[in-house]
C-alpha cells in the first residue's frame, strides 16, 4: 500500500474515482504476499502491482467494471484451475485471491 | 477519513490495521483500528467490530496479515456459527518497518545502508568519530548518530525484535566489543560482525576477557559477516549480508561465511 499512496493522493486531489485491488490470500506459489496492492483510477491508470505482471491486465478490467457498477467490492481468484472468471493465470502455477473494491472510505 | 488516516500512519511508520469484509453480509465494509485510539468506520455490527478489532490488534502486534471468519455478530465458536452466514474479514497489518542499526561509518556502511533501504529497513548509522558519521556521507540512512554503541543500545535496544538487525562493521575492538555486548542484551534477530577469521578469533579472546563466554550468546554472532558468495566490493558484500539476514530470518540453510573455512577473498 505504501508505494501507491502518492498516486492515490494525486488522483483523489483530481476527484478521480479509484478502485483498490489487494492480495488477500495465496495458494501454492504466488509472486506477491497478502497485502500487495494495486490502484486503478476511472481512466484506467494503474499504480502498484499484485503479481509478477501476469494478471494485472485482468485486474484493471475488473476494477473498471466495479467502478462503473457501484459494486461494494468483489473477491476474485486467478490461477491455474480457474476457468470461469478469466482466461489468465499465474505462470508459477499458484492461485491468488484478490479483493477489489472502490476506494470510497 | 479512513484512507487519510491510514495513509498518514503508514507514512509516519505508525502501526495501524485495516479490516475489510471480503465475503458475506456488508461486503466492502471497512474499519481502521489503531492501538489505544478510537476505531474509524464499522463492519456493520457493534459486536462484530469489538471481536474483530480485538483479533486484529493481536495480528498487528505480531505483524501478521490474514483472513479471519466470524458470524455476522462476531460469533467465533462452531456452535454459534451453525446456520449463520459467514463473514470473512481481511485483516491487513501495517507495522513499522524493521530496523537495521549499523555500527561503524566505513565504506561498507554506505553500500549496506543502500541495500537495506531497498529492502525496506529503517536504517540507523552510528560511529563515535564525528568526521565519518555525517549525513552527507550517508544520505540514504534515516538517522546518523555520532556516539558510542552503549548509549544507542541502552536507549533503543528494547524496541529491537526478531525482524531487526545489528551490523557491526567497525573492526575496532574499542567499538566492536561494547557493540556486541549491547546487541546481545537485546532480542534483535540478527547480529553480524565484520572482520577476517583472524580478527574474529582475536575478538573472541576480548569477549572472553569481558565475560561474554556463554555458548548461546556466541552462537548469535554471525562472524565473519555475510554469505560465502565470493563478494569483493562493498556493494557485493552488502548483498551477501542482506541475503544472510533473509536466510536466517526464515530459517533456511544458507552458506554463511561463519560455517566455511579458508580465506574470505580467494
Amino acid at each position: 500500500m505504501r508505494e501507491i499512496l502518492n498516486d492515490i493522493d494525486q488522483w483523489r486531489s483530481q476527484n478521480k474515482r479509484i478502485a483498490v485491488a489487494r492480495v488477500v490470500d495465496i495458494e501454492g506459489s504466488g509472486p506477491r504476499d497478502p497485502g500487495a496492492a494495486m490502484a486503478v483510477n476511472q481512466d484506467g491508470e494503474v499504480s502498484g502491482s499484485v503479481s509478477g505482471g501476469c494478471v494485472e491486465g485482468a485486474v484493471v478490467a475488473e476494477a473498471l467494471e466495479i467502478l462503473a457498477s457501484d459494486s461494494p467490492g468483489r473477491l476474485v481468484k486467478f490461477g491455474y484451475s480457474d476457468d470461469e472468471a478469466f482466461a489468465v493465470g499465474l505462470t508459477c502455477g499458484g492461485v491468488v485471491h484478490l479483493f477489489i473494491q472502490p476506494l470510497n472510505w | 477519513m479512513i484512507y487519510k488516516t491510514l495513509a498518514d500512519r503508514i507514512r509516519h511508520n505508525k502501526p495501524v490495521v485495516l479490516l475489510t469484509i471480503i465475503h458475506g453480509p456488508n461486503i466492502g465494509a471497512t474499519l481502521l483500528a489503531t492501538p489505544n485510539l478510537e476505531n474509524l468506520g464499522t463492519l456493520g455490527d457493534a459486536e462484530l467490530d469489538r471481536v474483530a478489532v480485538r483479533d486484529a490488534l493481536g495480528e498487528l502486534e505480531a505483524g501478521r496479515t490474514s483472513v479471519r471468519s466470524y458470524g455476522p455478530s462476531g460469533q467465533v465458536t462452531p456452535e454459534d456459527l451453525h446456520d449463520t452466514p459467514t463473514v470473512r474479514v481481511f485483516v491487513e497489518s501495517f507495522s513499522p518497518p524493521p530496523q537495521m542499526i549499523i555500527f561503524g561509518a566505513v565504506d561498507f556502511t554506505a553500500a549496506l545502508a543502500k541495500v537495506a533501504k531497498v529492502l525496506g529497513y529503517y536504517v540507523l548509522v552510528c560511529d563515535a568519530r564525528e568526521v565519518f558519521a555525517t549525513k552527507r556521507r550517508f544520505p540514504m540512512a534515516d538517522e546518523v548518530l555520532v556516539t558510542w554503541p552503549t548509549p544507542v543500545l541502552t536507549a533503543r535496544g528494547s524496541d529491537l525484535g526478531p525482524r531487526d538487525a545489528i551490523c557491526i562493521l567497525t573492526h575496532d575492538p574499542k567499538f566492536d566489543v561494547p557493540a556486541i555486548q549491547g546487541a546481545l542484551a537485546t532480542n534483535v534477530g540478527y547480529i553480524g560482525v565484520m572482520g577476517s577469521r583472524k580478527t574474529h578469533a582475536k575478538r573472541l579472546e576480548r569477549l572472553t576477557e569481558v565475560g561474554v563466554t556463554d555458548r548461546k550468546d556466541l552462537d548469535r554472532l554471525m562472524s565473519p559477516i555475510g554469505l560465502d558468495i565470493g563478494s569483493r566490493t562493498p556493494e557485493e558484500t552488502a548483498i551477501s549480508i542482506c541475503a544472510e539476514i533473509i536466510g536466517r530470518r526464515v530459517g533456511r540453510v544458507v552458506p554463511s561465511l561463519r560455517e566455511s573455512s579458508g580465506p574470505i577473498h580467494k
